[in-house]
């Protein structure tokens, strides 16, 4: 029962990361964008994480921090591919790009080539009163960083915000129709930019989460992939933020089963498992193919 | 008359491209308190300064070459190559495999033998992606990225296990070193310039001549710039992509083939670094055009040698170069930012947008 209890809670931890910068990503996807800097977006956030962590001694400072970086990152994405018309692949290729460079001078500006590590503060489990006794499932679901109950609460609200109001509704028909929405007039690209904005709050988040609670510290390139494993998990889940919290926890399995396999067993090459969770993305985008929500004008621009 | 104003506009995005990108990054590098005068200054001596720093870029061109082909290729058919790091892996895979097991030959045959083996090894792995598109609908942004990761792995494991070289002076995972017969010849004594940069002349040579003169070539450019119209006029586009993405994998095995056969001699672990990745900007830049892409890799080629130098003499990280090539490609892809419209557009803020004149460009 505990072991159970201990790997539930790293799925559910793990699963975080992707379902943060998912529940972003799903409403720039419905708007139309595809966005696959995803990466660096994330990639920025965990640096700031940690900066303003280790500058403040706040983890949530850092996360606040982390949270603008997104945003910035995300706001030179949408002048480009909104404002500018630039392919939104290519541009999200060329953020990546600049994230993977800027991250690294940084780093090695603000702590150095010493490769010391200092001790900064992180997100420490919370135990919710009376429901973290319960055996096995308290340590699982209850016993976790306060941003994990924040992700898993924020799945309902924005269902609700994406199928039950005004703003969700206008983002979704201008993923499907921008120039019928332009013509009733909706301010079309200031949806796009905002769904944008919103996705990069969130990856800010998710890096954040990744650096200063999943993990305790900044590696170069450390978020190796996720991006494009939340891109994958957002058409998994077929494009509803519901969906999405599935397609995170699948994700977030592979990865804690891929740590336990590494730890379990010593006969095989612990990069065998490193392969898992590709692996299992791969075989799940190619075997779940029910893509009926996805955005008739996704990834085109919208030019008036 | 009007291809050559074409050609002199896209040289004019471009030189626009790389100078927004250094100045940004110069204001970066003094905001963070490093001297970018100088560290430019030292760029630019450490890769062209001498005839070793010269011969030296040219090598780090070499395969910046063939990974800017394979994103170029797969691009042409209208495809968004990201995979080249793992195409790249699994070729130098192979070309070591072919390099250390297959003894007894003549250098004259064991070298295309080994060049051979990554660029079919590198190819097969481009196919899958494109097997996986046409089969499962599977997007190739999503596939390539995982299988990438794959590749890499799987070369890890190959080194830290099976393929170990267990006599070897460190205790990073390598292979054993491959035999004298698979290396690649120098061409410039005294430097490490190697007959790789024909190879990859001739990469670029076919791949002009693939698309400009041969039917398949044809059908690749029609199948990119307008699918639905390439299937009307009875062309299979996905036998096309595919045939594309062979291509676009088997240039990025080539690539990990050749840097394995002269400059790496072993397989080491993540040995490319992030060849895969350049080769996008360096495609990007250079407007998938064979002499728009050299010059982009040479550009880039520089870059990646002078900043050794830049980071020894003025401490300053040497990854700045990647913020430098991203914001490269942000100013190509950012062209409309060079037209009349949009300026106009911002002096008068509430104005109805007039159509934007210029319509999207392949990049």
């Amino acid at each position: 029962m505990n072991a159970v209890g201990d790997f539930l809670q790293s799925v559910i931890k793990m699963a975080t990361t992707f379902l943060l910068a998912g529940l972003g990503a799903v409403f720039a996807e419905r708007a139309g964008i595809v966005n696959i800097s995803l990466e660096g977006m994330m990639l920025t956030g965990a640096l700031f994480g940690v900066i303003g962590s280790w500058a403040t001694g706040s983890v949530w400072a850092g996360l606040l921090l982390a949270m603008l970086s997104g945003a910035l990152m995300a706001l030179i994405f949408a002048f480009f591919t909104v404002k500018l018309h630039a392919n939104q692949t290519v541009t999200g290729v060329a953020i990546n790009i600049v994230a993977s460079g800027l991250t690294i001078l940084l780093f090695r500006t603000v702590f150095g080539l010493s490769g010391m590590i200092p001790k900064i503060s992180t997100f420490e489990p919370f135990f919710l009163p009376l429901l973290s006794d319960i055996p096995g499932l308290g340590k699982a679901f209850f016993q976790q960083p306060i941003p994990v109950y924040l992700a898993f609460l924020l799945v309902p609200l924005c269902s609700f915000v994406m199928h039950r109001t005004n703003l969700g509704l206008n983002i979704r028909s201008v993923g499907n129709n921008p120039k019928a929405c332009d013509t009733v007039g909706l301010p079309v690209h200031r949806i796009q930019a905002g769904a944008v904005l919103f996705t990069g709050l969130m990856c800010g988040f998710a890096g954040a989460f990744l650096s200063t609670g999943q993990l305790s510290f900044f590696t170069e390139g450390m978020v190796a992939g996720r991006g494009y494993m939340v891109l994958a998990a957002v058409a998994f889940g077929n494009y509803t933020p519901l969906g999405v919290m599935g397609a995170a926890l699948m994700f977030g399995a592979s990865e804690a089963l891929q740590y336990r396999l590494q730890v379990a067993s010593t006969a095989i090459p612990t990069e065998v498992w490193t392969m898992l969770p590709y692996a299992i993305t791969l075989i799940a985008i190619c075997a779940y193919r029910r893509r009926s929500n996805r955005p008739v004008c996704s990834g085109r621009n919208y030019i008036r | 008359m009007n291809a050559i104003r074409a050609i002199a506009q896209q040289l004019l995005i471009a030189l626009a491209a790389i100078l927004l990108a250094f100045l940004v990054t110069g204001i970066v590098m003094s905001g963070l308190g490093y001297d970018p005068v100088g560290a430019y200054g030292q760029l630019i001596s450490g890769s062209l300064g001498s005839i070793s720093a010269l011969s030296e870029s040219l090598v780090k061109t070499i395969p910046l070459i063939l990974t800017g082909l394979s994103f170029a290729m797969a691009r042409r058919a209208g495809l968004v190559n990201l995979g080249a790091t793992g195409q790249l892996y699994i070729g130098a895979l192979c070309s070591t495999l072919v390099g250390v097991y297959l003894k007894g030959m003549p250098a004259a045959l064991h070298v295309p033998l080994a060049l051979l083996a990554g660029l079919i090894g590198g190819a097969a792995y481009g196919g899958i992606v494109s097997l996986l598109k046409n089969r499962f609908s599977a997007n190739e942004l999503i596939t390539t990225i995982m299988l990438n990761e794959i590749a890499i792995a799987f070369a890890n494991c190959l080194v830290d296990g099976p393929m170990k070289d267990m006599e070897a002076a460190t205790l990073f995972p390598q292979s054993r070193a491959i035999l004298a017969t698979a290396v690649l010849p120098k061409i410039l004594p005294g430097t490490r310039l190697h007959a790789g940069l024909f190879i990859a002349l001739l990469g670029v040579a076919f791949y002009a001549f693939f698309l400009q003169k041969t039917k398949r070539g044809y059908e690749v450019r029609i199948t990119g710039i307008n699918p639905t119209a390439a299937q009307c006029a009875g062309m299979n586009v996905q036998r096309t992509q595919l045939l594309a993405m062979l291509l676009a994998g088997g240039f990025a095995g080539l690539a990990g083939g050749i840097e394995i056969l002269s400059v790496q001699k072993r397989l080491m672990q993540s040995f490319a670094g992030s060849l895969g990745f350049d080769g996008i900007a360096v495609a990007l830049l250079g407007n998938t055009h064979p002499l728009g892409l050299l010059l982009s890799a040479f550009l880039f080629g520089m870059m990646s040698n002078g900043s050794n130098k830049m980071q020894m003499l003025s401490n300053v990280p040497s990854a700045v170069i990647y913020l430098m090539q991203g914001l490269i490609v942000l100013f190509v892809v950012g062209r409309n930012l060079y037209t009349k419209a949009f300026w106009r557009n911002v002096s008068k803020r509430h104005g109805k947008a007039p159509a934007m004149a210029a319509k999207e460009g392949r990049a």
